[in-house]
């Protein structure tokens, strides 16, 4: 059977907040029988964009993460379930029953992806359903994909095979949640530029009294004696290697720069950073 | 083809006109009474009003009368002395040819102005007859409209600033707003071949973010659902105009409201006389052609003669003031036309320069994010990109490129630079200089340092920029040997930078570098794929500029167009006084201002100078206040805070959907409802005006029918209607109508269109919105300036300049004096060649608030900027208990309280103990606002980020002194002009300080 998968494209959210915003025109005001209560129309974020800056002023960049309900083949939230309040349907949906979930205020620490919220009021655990009430209708996407004005976000409609090889293929990752992850059903792409860091710098030639930038010069970047990237410096001097996992110690930066030209950096990545400005 | 044959006929015979009059008058009568049987609606409609009503002819010798009585109609065959109203022809004949054209408006107001046609009685029954006759044209009284959506939900259209909507409402309740997504029927879209790839945009409309908070904010629990009067306001006794904005506020009955503004504006106006009355307005409100600030509002307050404000052009500020002078485009408020540089951009450009350019934040105005695709196919192509703003703004983060944050206030400096760098490094276009521009020698000289000595180099700019010299010499290698399109503004021709103390300058050399680099030739243009799609320019239909149903030909564009294609009664307004928008608070405080005009009709309106009070004018005594507030959005808001405090200021009322800001500060207040609950009609992103064609920014041109989608809440009422019912208690109800209702006056203007040559009123009515077709490749319009750049004779489809302001030849050249680019204006050099503060040559002048202003820098050392924000329009969509309110860059909830917010860098947060989201004190000698602090690296350390536009003020003590805790950063900002030749806001140049705040003063 096919199942409903959502993909998220890091590289082109901008933040905008219309996949926020029209969960909550869809789910604020209106109950959905059987899929949902309407979500209070302040505190609760079934879509939630985490935001994520790095490097420092004026090395760096910016990504958001949109982070709704992972709809888990193996919900964490399920197996924490009483009296069979949370369901997973066939095609892939994980639906929290608004009815039989009254009371239980475990599943919200259950979600190793903070993607459940309580409400107080109506004493209900709550999330993103994957507008199932509109795909069910025959609508073709849920609201967040249809107010995404990038093509940040997309369904997939697929069998699970499918979407295993177009993972594959395409490099989609999904977000682990630590040991209980549950297999997401939401995928990622270019997830390094939230998970991963970079290493980036300026180049400059001449003297305090007048420099240039050093456009053109080949950078490279080793890991012990192993050349992992290389790149050349910009119009402005800069370059960039993107990619590398936090914390993962020291690397080194060969420059080389027209004749002759030649300058070794030793960089120890923490996180994302600059190493300035380096005059050739 | 039946008018004309009823005209000949008339004209021969007395005899056959009386019949016929009789016969029509008969004939009224009849059909009334069936669709009294036929339709539920006429039938509740006739329940409306209990009266005796006759239509007869001068002298009483032929005539019907008409009484309406709990919903039953009777009618004889004889005039009455004493019924409540009568409709009075001059004789027959006129009568019938003015009942058998009732669709000819323009013979209808001919009939009206010659008084061929009058109508006598109370106006309250005079427009219900009128309106209820209109109805008879027609079978049924409204098509059916909307589209089942099933599960009992329909689906309505309407329209926003942030594109046109589906609306899906269930028992009268709205479900959800939604983008537009096209069906099979829907014209197909354009396709530009560029670079080996073709690109179509989808077939779908998006919308701002703001508008998936609509729904949240029409059933907000700031709504104004009845009229209200301030509890010690008593207009015939102590007014206590020192409470207003303290105390509160009890309802009374729309009677009641409208007899108390209806009784002021007489007392007023005999009291003080003419221009007592000052009405204003936010710049946005709602959209629509006919309920607009530029329509219905302005119909009125014409209509009752009142004090005009004038507007700055505040969004365009340096464009008007400076850049105008060096191409002209005053019709565009000195910004640039942007026709065909899509597919130019796209197929030819290397390089797009966004120079203070944000348009993924500022959507460029009503653009949504129709251009990001574009961006996003352009980034697709290999073209590089440049960010020049203090802000590391969405665009730059979306499509990567260089950033460069320069020190705010200090643009002109580096655009100096770049230029010292072309002409040292002969990086410029020297033919298109000698052959298309004029004066470059003097600006030349000036870059050189040959006058003062002072090179304008790229290190001479780093002391002011704090921009590396380095970069500016790369950014100028790379731009002067790549074919470059620069974006200075969000939409070409806006920009923060244009709106601060420096703000003239940088856009008048915005301007220049083009000239240097050979503007209009293939990819050298303006713009950044937010402005200049290939769509259909040739269709008409009204922007809402063009004025509606306003009537007015001084302060609309209506004269270009709509008024000989709807003609409609002219409203003249007779009071001549005029007040600068910037200058209310000292209008009312000091009653005595001036400023200089907003006229884009030549480059010299700009160099009226007026002042208020005008020569025998009163000052304001009266306040009408509409739409959006001003605390949120005009320079040292809490001006205006005193203002309406001070007993100058005898009565304010405030027509608003939302208690808030400004309502707040108002004696009456009437409740309007919003767009989805009152008939419209309107395009997307059609302003017309003073950004003729602006629509060209969306992928497709949607012209929507505003479905009335539910009722008006509480007992809201449309502005339209508040309007009527005001205009019938001062007699001016026939004039300010028509006798048209809403739903009318939508046909009307539909007719005025081309809308009717392609699709139906009754389909256009059912379905909600029509996509006008992608033209030909043939069809589309020229590039903007390729025919100067070719020195060929001006083809873009625009009529300005105006055949009078070509030096010689019309559509040759530009609209200068010497219909050249002008590095040297002529037009200042007329005009005042001496003054220091804008010479005839863009020069740098340091900013009068920034680093230079040594003792203030030192006491406050941040510079604040404050750009358009990205989640409400003004202070449109911001607060009221919506759902924007929980967008987390927008607004943070701290204690139970959803604060603005101020952007501050990591090291100035640390030198000052600044946590993430800790309330701190943004402060100068104005004023106090209090913020939740983002601790961020998108801006440079010094300069601090907060947008304009909180709908909230909410002093924490005395109104006018308190600090601010609703975020109406606007506190904060001087109310300097720019120049003192100027009526500018300068927000961009604002030094300030900001410390942790403890929450002192908060009860």
């Amino acid at each position: 059977m096919k199942r409903w998968y959502l993909v998220v494209d890091v590289e082109k959210c901008e933040n905008c907040n219309n996949c926020f915003l029209a969960c909550k025109d869809e789910h604020c005001g209106n109950d959905w029988p059987g899929y949902a209560a309407s979500q209070p129309i302040h505190g609760q974020r079934w879509m939630n964009i985490r935001r994520k800056e790095r490097g420092r002023f004026p090395a760096i960049d910016v990504a958001y993460l949109p982070t709704p309900c992972m709809h888990c083949d193996d919900a964490p939230c399920r197996l924490a379930a009483k009296n069979g309040a949370v369901i997973k349907r066939p095609d892939g949906m994980v639906i929290i029953d608004p009815q039989k979930s009254r009371g239980q205020k475990a599943l919200v620490r259950s979600c190793p992806y903070g993607a459940i919220w309580w409400n107080e009021d109506r004493q209900i655990p709550q999330k993103c359903t994957f507008c199932a009430h509109l795909l069910d209708a025959g609508w073709t996407e849920p609201r967040c994909v249809q107010a995404c004005p990038t093509g940040a976000l997309s369904v997939q409609h697929l069998e699970a095979g499918e979407m295993e090889r177009l993972a594959v293929s395409q490099g989609l990752e999904v977000l682990d949640g630590g040991k209980t992850a549950g297999r997401p059903n939401v995928y990622y792409r270019n997830l390094y530029r939230f998970k991963k860091c970079f290493i980036s710098g300026t180049l400059v030639t001449g003297d305090a009294g007048r420099s240039d930038c050093a456009a053109g010069a080949t950078v490279k970047l080793y890991r012990n004696e192993t050349l992992l990237d290389k790149k050349v410096s910009d119009d402005f001097g800069d370059f960039k290697f993107d990619g590398i996992p936090p914390n993962s110690g020291p690397y080194r930066i060969e420059i080389e720069y027209r004749a002759g030209g030649r300058k070794q950096i030793e960089v120890v990545v923490q996180e994302s950073c600059s190493v300035g400005t380096v005059w050739l | 083809m039946v008018s004309f044959i009823v005209d000949c006929i008339l004209t021969k015979s007395e005899r056959i006109s009386n019949w016929m009059f009789e016969f029509m008058l008969f004939g009224i009568y009849v059909v009334m009474q069936s669709k009294r049987i036929i339709l539920p609606a006429f039938r509740r409609r006739l329940k409306e009003k209990n009266f005796t009503a006759q239509i007869k002819v001068r002298g009483d010798g032929f005539g019907r009368t008409y009484r309406f009585h709990n919903g039953r109609v009777s009618s004889e065959r004889k005039t009455i002395p004493n019924a409540h109203m009568t409709m009075v022809f001059r004789d027959t004949a006129s009568a019938v040819q003015l009942m058998t054209a009732s669709t000819d408006f323009l013979k209808q107001i001919n009939a009206m102005k010659n008084f061929v046609v009058d109508v006598e009685g109370r106006d309250e029954y005079a427009i219900w007859f009128m309106q209820t006759l209109k109805m008879l044209q027609h079978l049924r009284a409204t098509p059916q409209y909307g589209t089942q959506a099933g599960k009992n939900e329909v689906r309505y259209v309407n329209n926003t600033n942030g594109g046109p909507v589906f609306v899906y409402v269930k028992k009268g309740r709205i479900v959800r707003i939604t983008p537009i997504t096209f069906d099979g029927q829907d014209a197909r879209p354009w396709t530009i071949c560029a670079r080996g790839k073709s690109f179509t945009p989808p077939r779908k409309g998006t919308v701002n973010p703001y508008v998936f908070g609509l729904k949240s904010l029409i059933y907000s629990k700031d709504r104004l659902l009845y009229p209200m009067k301030r509890v010690d306001f008593d207009p015939h006794g102590k007014r206590n105009c020192n409470n207003r904005g303290i105390s509160g506020y009890e309802r009374i009955s729309w009677d009641q409201a409208l007899d108390m503004v209806a009784e002021e504006i007489k007392r007023v106006k005999r009291e003080h006389g003419p221009g007592a009355i000052m009405n204003g307005s936010g710049s946005h409100h709602s959209w629509g052609n006919l309920g607009y600030w530029l329509s219905a509002k302005t119909r009125f307050m014409n209509s009752i003669g009142s004090s005009h404000v004038v507007h700055n052009p505040d969004s365009w500020e340096g464009w008007y003031w400076g850049a105008m002078h060096h191409w002209g485009n005053s019709i565009r408020n000195g910004a640039t036309d942007t026709y065909g540089t899509v597919e130019d951009c796209l197929k030819e450009a290397q390089l797009i320069v966004f120079w203070s350019s944000d348009p993924e934040s500022t959507s460029g105005v009503y653009g949504a994010f129709e251009g990001t695709i574009r961006r996003q196919w352009a980034k697709e192509l290999g073209i590089q990109m440049v960010h020049i703003d203090p802000y590391f703004n969405h665009t730059a983060a979306l499509l990567g490129g260089k950033w460069i944050a320069p020190r705010p206030d200090t643009g002109n400096a580096m655009a100096l630079a770049i230029a010292y760098v072309w002409i040292d490094e002969g990086l410029y276009d020297t033919d298109y200089v000698r052959d298309r521009t004029v004066g470059f020698d003097k600006w030349r000289d000036y870059i050189l340092g040959r006058q003062d000595d002072l090179p304008k180099t790229p290190e001479w700019q780093e002391q002011e920029t704090n921009v590396p010299a380095r970069e500016v010499r790369a950014l100028a290698r790379l731009w002067g040997s790549r074919k470059t399109y620069l974006s200075p503004g969000g939409l070409t021709g806006f920009g923060g930078a244009c709106r601060c103390a420096t703000g003239i300058e940088w856009a008048r050399s915005m301007v220049c570098l083009m000239a240097m680099q050979g503007l209009g030739k293939p990819g050298v243009n303006m713009g950044c794929l937010q402005q200049g799609a290939p769509l259909d320019t040739n269709f008409y239909f009204p922007g809402y500029a063009e004025g509606g149903l306003s009537g007015d030909l001084d302060y609309t564009g209506m004269r270009v167009s709509m008024y000989q294609r709807m003609p409609q009664l002219p409203t003249m307004n007779s009071v001549s006084q005029m007040i600068p928008r910037l200058r209310i608070p000292e209008a009312i405080l000091d009653q005595a201002c001036e400023g200089y005009s907003t006229d884009p009709k030549s480059i010299e309106g700009q160099f009226k100078k007026f002042s208020y009070p005008a020569p025998g004018h009163s000052p304001a005594r009266m306040y009408y206040k509409y739409g959006g507030s001003h605390f949120g959005t005009m320079a040292d808001s809490n001006r205006f805070a005193k203002a309406y405090r001070s007993e100058n200021l005898e009565f304010v009322v405030n027509q608003s959907i939302w208690f808030e800001g400004e309502a707040k500060f108002a004696d009456v207040i009437l409740p309007a409802c919003t767009n989805f609950e009152r008939w419209d009609i309107g395009e997307t992103a059609n302003s017309g005006g003073y950004s003729h064609h602006q629509f060209i920014q969306w992928n497709h041109r949607i012209i929507t029918m505003q479905h009335k989608c539910i009722e008006p809440l509480g007992e809201s009422k449309s502005d339209y209607q508040i309007f009527l019912e005001l205009a019938q208690r001062l007699g001016l109800g026939a004039p300010y109508s028509e006798g048209m209702t809403e739903l009318q006056w939508c046909r009307r203007l539909f007719e005025a269109s081309d809308l009717p040559r392609v699709i139906s009123w009754n389909r256009f009515m059912r379905k909600g919105y029509y996509v006008v077709p992608a033209v030909a490749d043939e069809l589309r319009a020229p590039v903007s300036y390729r025919w100067f750049a070719e020195g060929r004779k001006k083809d873009v489809p625009e009529l300005s300049p105006l055949p009078s302001d070509f030096t010689e030849t019309w559509r040759e050249g530009l609209q200068t004096q010497s219909g050249k680019l002008e590095f040297e204006s002529s037009s200042l050099k007329r005009f005042a060649p001496d003054d220091p503060e804008r010479p005839p040559i863009p020069t740098y002048i340091p900013s009068w608030e920034g680093h230079h202003t040594r003792n203030l820098y030192e006491k406050y050392p941040l510079n604040l900027i404050s750009p358009h924000p990205r989640y409400s329009f003004h202070t449109m969509f911001d607060a009221k208990d919506g759902t924007i309110n929980d967008v987390k860059d927008h607004r943070v909830l701290i204690d139970g309280y959803y604060y603005w917010i101020v952007r501050i860098n990591s090291r100035d947060a640390a030198q000052r103990g600044i946590k993430p989201n800790d309330l701190v004190r943004v402060f100068n000698d104005r004023g106090q606002v209090i913020c939740a602090a983002h601790v961020t690296e998108r801006i440079a350390p010094g300069t601090v980020h907060s947008f304009e536009g909180s709908a909230v003020y909410e002093p924490i003590g005395d109104p006018g002194t308190s600090p601010d805790r609703g975020g109406c950063i606007n506190v904060l900002t001087s109310s300097r002009n720019i120049i003192s030749k100027s009526h500018s806001t300068a927000s961009n140049s604002c030094l300030v300080q900001v410390e942790s705040w403890s929450g002192e003063g908060i009860s």
